[in-house]
């Protein structure tokens, strides 16, 4: 963004002494301060409900915030590293329980995110030629990343119910694929409705991206590399990827982001109490901070949480960044 | 370049395929809701028994969906308002000017998308309880305190696309403007705006999405007085005897809005949300 700003040329100097408003300029219009005052609105609603409250949680995370003392809260006493210990401590039932849930929810944001990537990229470099149909089809996949968050996963939901869902009756009784119909929203399958309402849900904002991306692409690329022999696997490694790194590089972090902190789909599939293959980490802390109303020790994973995304991000980022030829 | 043929029905199969995963819940949603109860109460059936348009009628009184809807709408347009008028605000002072904090500015706007929300729901909900108690605006189970949320929701990408818009505006008309003895002020208000119009259009939609569909901070922070939709459908649907073929009216519903929007708008949306990841 920086480049696409130049410094404006010819500031109030320039401006012919003829125009008497330019010269009686009042304090709010003078160009050093008009940009403060126009950021200044944002920048407080932004303080007020995400930098304060972020503090907030950090500090939170050190005192003993419980259903006793929460009314209270000023007083509450400090608890030093207390919520933390019993946050990690994997032998005690809530690390264990927290650790499980950990568990769960790297694999489950590996498989979205990846399934999302390869689906939105097929569906990228499908769409990116030109044929009848192409703009109805470009927004037909959209469909899914323009519905309210909840609709859609209340479809899954219903479509993977037992006896009354799609699914089972197409594995079941249509296709034959399986003998008797699993209960997809109860044990271990429930992570698997999940992760096939996600995949659903972010595939088209990685294919919008991809696409976005791939445009820029010149064709004469891919011409050249067919003259020269190169196969497509070839130049999908060599053209395509290289091209649209950057593009990438943004779109997988804030799908990891995103997914890894995803709440919608377990809460609006389970409500309060998830099975345990679902019990993502998002879901997780708010159960454990609101049933009991420890808010410390809430916090205190959050904060965790929190310290995790900030490791892996700036890993990510720092490889990334720095290797030179762009390889999956 | 030319396809050989193999490579087109490739490409065609593979596309349909997508295309099918992508709508065939959308099938289902538009399907059920023409169903009768026994349908959806019995094994699924592709054709339904008869055609009825009674789920569209009887959800409105089985939940209380018309009080939902209300407090969606007031609660999503007015953050919109308040999103988009401050995020044209602040999206022209980073595309116009260069000023100490710019760079900073955007950076701290974006990574407040990053951290998990569940990290500043909890300190948000004792301050918005103790504020209720202290000042006496009840931030709490009202909707302001949702407003003031969601407007910040919105607010990092508003500015993002915004400022992109903004950008790509040339400065000429306004610079001629401002020669003229108009102010920056009115420069924004007269020239520039009037541009941007499909822009600061496209960022409605996107702020209104966004708000029209949040779960988290709208699950802990409304009230029975307040709450929106996707707690009351949330709701519905998790409890033990869940009407489907209603349930699924009432997602037609509270889709329609949205999904007209976005693909009416989809063209600027697109150009919005990549113009920032494919620099």
């Amino acid at each position: 963004m920086a480049d696409t700003v130049k410094k404006r040329p010819a500031d109030s100097t320039a401006i012919p002494p003829r125009s008497k408003s330019a010269l009686r300029r009042r304090w709010w219009e003078r160009p050093k301060v008009i940009p403060y005052l126009l950021v200044a609105p944002a920048i407080l609603c932004e303080l007020l409900v995400h930098f304060i409250p972020m503090v907030a949680g950090v500090v939170m995370s050190f005192f003993a915030l419980t259903l006793f003392t929460l009314h209270h809260w000023s007083s509450a006493p400090f608890a030093g590293l207390s919520n933390f210990r019993v946050a990690v401590d994997v032998h005690g039932p809530i690390g264990s329980a927290l650790l499980h849930s950990f568990e769960i929810t790297v694999p489950y944001t590996i498989l979205v995110v990846g399934i999302s990537w390869v689906l939105g990229m097929v569906a990228a470099i499908g769409l990116n030629a030109e044929f009848k149909g192409r703009s109805w089809l470009r927004s037909a996949l959209l469909i899914p990343y323009a519905l309210p968050v909840y609709v859609g996963i209340i479809v899954w939901s219903f479509m993977l119910q037992r006896s009354t869902g799609v699914v089972n009756t197409i594995l079941v009784r249509d296709l034959h694929v399986l003998h008797s119909p699993p209960f997809w929203l109860l044990g271990n399958d429930a992570f698997w409705a999940m992760v096939a309402a996600a995949v659903w849900r972010w595939f088209p904002f990685a294919f919008l991206i991809l696409l976005a991306s791939l445009a820029n692409i010149s064709p004469q690329l891919y011409e050249a590399a067919s003259v020269d022999g190169a196969s497509a696997w070839r130049q999908f490694r060599s053209i395509t990827l290289p091209s649209v790194r950057s593009a990438n590089l943004v779109l997988v972090l804030v799908l990891f982001l995103w997914n890894f902190n995803d709440f919608n789909t377990p809460y609006v599939m389970f409500g309060n109490s998830p099975p345990s293959s679902a019990d993502l980490l998002s879901l997780h802390i708010y159960v454990v901070s609101f049933d009991s109303w420890n808010f410390g020790l809430g916090s205190a994973m959050s904060v965790l949480l929190m310290i995790f995304l900030l490791i892996v991000s700036m890993i990510y980022l720092r490889v990334l960044r720095r290797g030179g030829e762009f390889n999956v | 370049m030319s396809e050989s043929a193999a490579v087109k029905w490739f490409r065609r199969i593979t596309l349909i395929l997508i295309a099918a995963f992508a709508l065939f819940p959308v099938f289902i949603i538009l399907e059920t809701t023409v169903k009768p109860l026994a349908d959806v109460q019995n094994t699924f059936q592709w054709i339904p028994t008869h055609i009825t348009f009674s789920p569209y009628v009887q959800i409105w009184t089985t939940i209380p969906l018309l009080h939902y809807f209300v407090d969606s709408v007031i609660v999503s347009v007015s953050s919109t308002v308040v999103a988009v008028l401050l995020a044209i605000f602040a999206g022209y002072a980073i595309s116009r000017f260069e000023f100490r904090g710019r760079r900073v500015f955007s950076l701290a706007v974006l990574s407040t998308q990053m951290f998990p929300g569940i990290l500043f729901l909890l300190p948000l909900y004792l301050i918005y309880v103790n504020v209720g108690q202290a000042v006496g605006i009840s931030l709490y189970g009202s909707y302001l305190g949702l407003i003031i949320t969601y407007l910040t929701f919105a607010l990092p990408f508003a500015v993002w696309m915004l400022a992109g818009f903004f950008s790509s505006i040339p400065r000429d008309i306004e610079e001629a403007a401002l020669v003229d003895g108009s102010s920056h002020w009115g420069a924004l208000f007269r020239i520039v705006l009037p541009v941007a119009r499909p822009g600061i259009v496209a960022v409605s939609v996107f702020a209104f999405m966004t708000a029209w569909g949040e779960v988290l901070f709208a699950s802990v922070l409304t009230t029975s007085s307040t709450r929106t939709l996707a707690i009351g459908l949330q709701e519905y649907a998790t409890q033990g005897n869940t009407d489907w073929n209603q349930l699924m009216a009432a997602s037609v519903v509270v889709s329609l809005p949205v999904v007209i929007g976005f693909l009416a708008l989809q063209r600027y949306l697109v150009r919005g949300l990549t113009s920032g990841s494919v620099k």
